[in-house]
């Protein structure tokens, strides 16, 4: 066990001199490929979202609708008004947040496929909403030219420096800062006595109830954090993308951030990620078959669920898992 | 105003027809049929191109599309949903799967149809007055037939073997089982209904909306909040969504701008929700 242990953390620290280190210094001239990283990095934050609601066992193809809400908030914050990328991005995860919360509250008494039909029918509310606020979003042809994050300083020493022009490697240091926090985040959370209580929620509300849990409080508090997490990922892919539309994450990106969790494995906090890696990762490999990518993701959505419903990290115990059994007292 | 009842009222009847299909399989198998808009814009493209390019029978067509989707609804059930059901821990995987189903059928209309909008010419010509509101025949035709298989159904679910046996299953599968009802076979005919279900309505709506290859997510959705109005798995309560999404669609074009309308119904629907978890004919549930 001590071993494995070892092993795992050796393979993790590879993983990570790879992501921060290695590869940005390889590939610092191609912003195609730090393109597509930055995309994925994006994308599994959100989806680590999606996680945390999968959790405490709610289904949730809402997640598109709050990285939405994020994305409007800056995109409107810094060409209303002119403020700071850096106080928008906090920004617009408390307002996906606040707006989460706000909508938790009847929601989240719902169960399964209910809240998963609830949290759907949301996705495509919120993209009519900003469709016809045309005051404040130009509706369907979207706001353009949004402004690249400028510098952040406080009193006279800058922090990070301003963007300049074709300098990918910012953005993916930036997406890249930001999926690790959020990761550590998670992973604090998960292990911390908050964690187990999602995981006594996920297993039985009244079970919960009945040892003096506060399930409505912790459900939204999962919630508010889910949305906290897609909001401040639709911010960055809004500006990292310079645009964002109506149509910018639809029903169909919901429900791909729900396929990432299943791909890596809705037992791993690292399934997520995994899954938004490979699935974003081969696509662009595999340039040629783009126009089938929504059939191929649907194809394998339905190979998944047939013969690793468990997700691809589960491969990996599948070893250890065994030895468990025959050895039960491990 | 006459108009604008009349025309909610033949629409809820056809939206009943879509939620019936999808409350089917629900309560049955308890699975969400994502891929039922899918299913219904396929019933459209079968209507289409029998009728409206190769001009055979409408009823002819009609009966096509039932069959075709009963074999396309068959198929995923025996192939797809019965071994993730058996295998599967989580609840979570079968939606998953129907997702998949639902962007699989999306894609593949795509690819062999295009994005182009199509649409077919209406069965009977010429339009009937009743009092201030005018109907063309052809809409009245399409309530008729809408609700001849309305009754039919609910007449075979109430009065024959297989019914009874859904009926059955729906209550408790194991008690169901013991009776000694082959699962497998009735939950197979429940998927293939259901699925039908979806595929005629989009045959008979294709004279009145357009038929297209993304028509699908919007009639899912459209379906979701009809059992979620109704409440989910209550045969009752899908007629009712039905009528009340259909109405209120009528009323909200014809005097509320554009998008606006189906805005103010997914707010109606949270507050809904929030009053009356179970729908409007729904039992209360955990």
């Amino acid at each position: 066990m001590g071993q494995l242990k070892s092993l795992r953390t050796i393979v993790m620290f590879v993983f990570v001199v790879l992501y921060w280190v290695a590869f940005p210094l390889y590939f610092r001239n191609s912003n195609y490929h730090l393109g597509v990283v930055i995309t994925a990095s994006i994308l599994s934050c959100i989806s680590l979202g999606v996680w945390l609601t999968f959790s405490i066992g709610r289904i949730n193809i809402g997640q598109g609708a709050f990285a939405a809400i994020g994305g409007y908030t800056t995109a409107i914050l810094t060409m209303k008004l002119g403020a700071s990328f850096w106080l928008c991005l906090p920004l617009s995860g408390i307002v996906s947040a606040f707006v989460g919360l706000l909508i938790g509250i009847p929601i989240l008494r719902l169960k399964g496929v209910y809240f998963a039909m609830i949290t759907l029918c949301m996705t495509e509310a919120v993209t009519l909403v900003f469709l016809n606020a045309e005051k404040l979003t130009q509706g369907a042809s979207g706001i353009m030219n949004i402004p690249r994050p400028g510098a952040l300083t406080i009193g006279t020493i800058t922090i990070i420096p301003a963007y300049q022009a074709g300098h990918y490697l910012y953005f993916y240091y930036l997406a890249a800062f930001l999926l690790l926090l959020v990761l550590i985040g998670l992973w604090r959370l998960n292990v911390s006595r908050i964690g187990w209580i999602f995981r006594a929620l996920r297993q039985s509300d009244t079970l919960a109830l009945s040892i003096g849990i506060n399930v409505v409080k912790y459900r939204l508090i999962a919630y508010g954090i889910c949305c906290f997490i897609g909001g401040i990922g639709g911010s960055l892919f809004t500006v990292s993308m310079q645009n964002i539309f109506p149509t910018s994450f639809r029903v169909t990106d919901s429900m791909y951030f729900m396929l990432y969790c299943f791909l890596g494995g809705l037992d791993y906090l690292l399934g997520p990620v995994a899954g938004a890696f490979l699935l974003t990762g081969s696509f662009e490999a595999l340039r040629v078959v783009q126009k089938y990518q929504e059939g191929i993701y649907a194809c394998l959505m339905i190979a998944l669920m047939l013969w690793l419903p468990n997700g691809i990290l589960s491969l990996r115990f599948r070893k250890r898992a065994l030895g468990k059994e025959l050895k039960p007292e491990g | 105003m006459e108009q604008i009842i009349v025309n909610g009222l033949i629409l809820g009847m056809l939206y009943a027809l879509i939620a019936l299909g999808i409350t089917l399989i629900f309560s049955i198998m308890n699975i969400l049929n994502f891929a039922h808009g899918q299913m219904y814009m396929l019933g459209g493209f079968v209507v289409y191109y029998l009728y409206g390019v190769y001009h055979w029978n409408f009823f002819v067509a009609l009966g096509m599309c039932i069959l075709f989707l009963a074999v396309i609804g068959a198929f995923f059930e025996k192939f797809f949903f019965r071994r993730v059901l058996r295998v599967a821990r989580r609840e979570e995987s079968s939606m998953l799967l129907a997702m998949g189903t639902a962007l699989l059928l999306e894609n593949i209309a795509l690819i062999s149809f295009g994005e182009k909008q199509r649409g077919v010419p209406p069965v009977v010509d010429g339009v009937i007055q009743i009092l201030d509101a005018y109907v063309p025949v052809g809409r009245a035709l399409l309530f008729f037939l809408a609700f001849v298989l309305i009754v039919a159904l609910l007449l075979f679910v109430q009065y024959t073997k297989p019914g009874r046996a859904m009926r059955a299953l729906a209550q408790d599968k194991e008690a169901t089982y013991l009776q000694g009802v082959d699962i497998n076979r009735i939950s197979m005919l429940g998927f293939a209904i259901g699925a039908s279900l979806a595929g005629v309505a989009g045959g008979l709506l294709a004279s009145i909306f357009p038929v297209f290859s993304g028509s699908g997510t919007a009639i899912s959705i459209k379906s979701f909040i009809m059992i979620i109005i109704g409440g989910a798995g209550v045969v009752s309560g899908a007629i009712v969504g039905g009528f009340v999404l259909g109405m209120t669609e009528s009323v909200g074009y014809g005097l509320i701008p554009g998008s606006m309308t189906y805005l103010l119904i997914f707010c109606a629907v949270i507050l809904l929700l929030a009053l009356r978890p179970q729908g409007i004919m729904g039992k209360p549930w955990g």
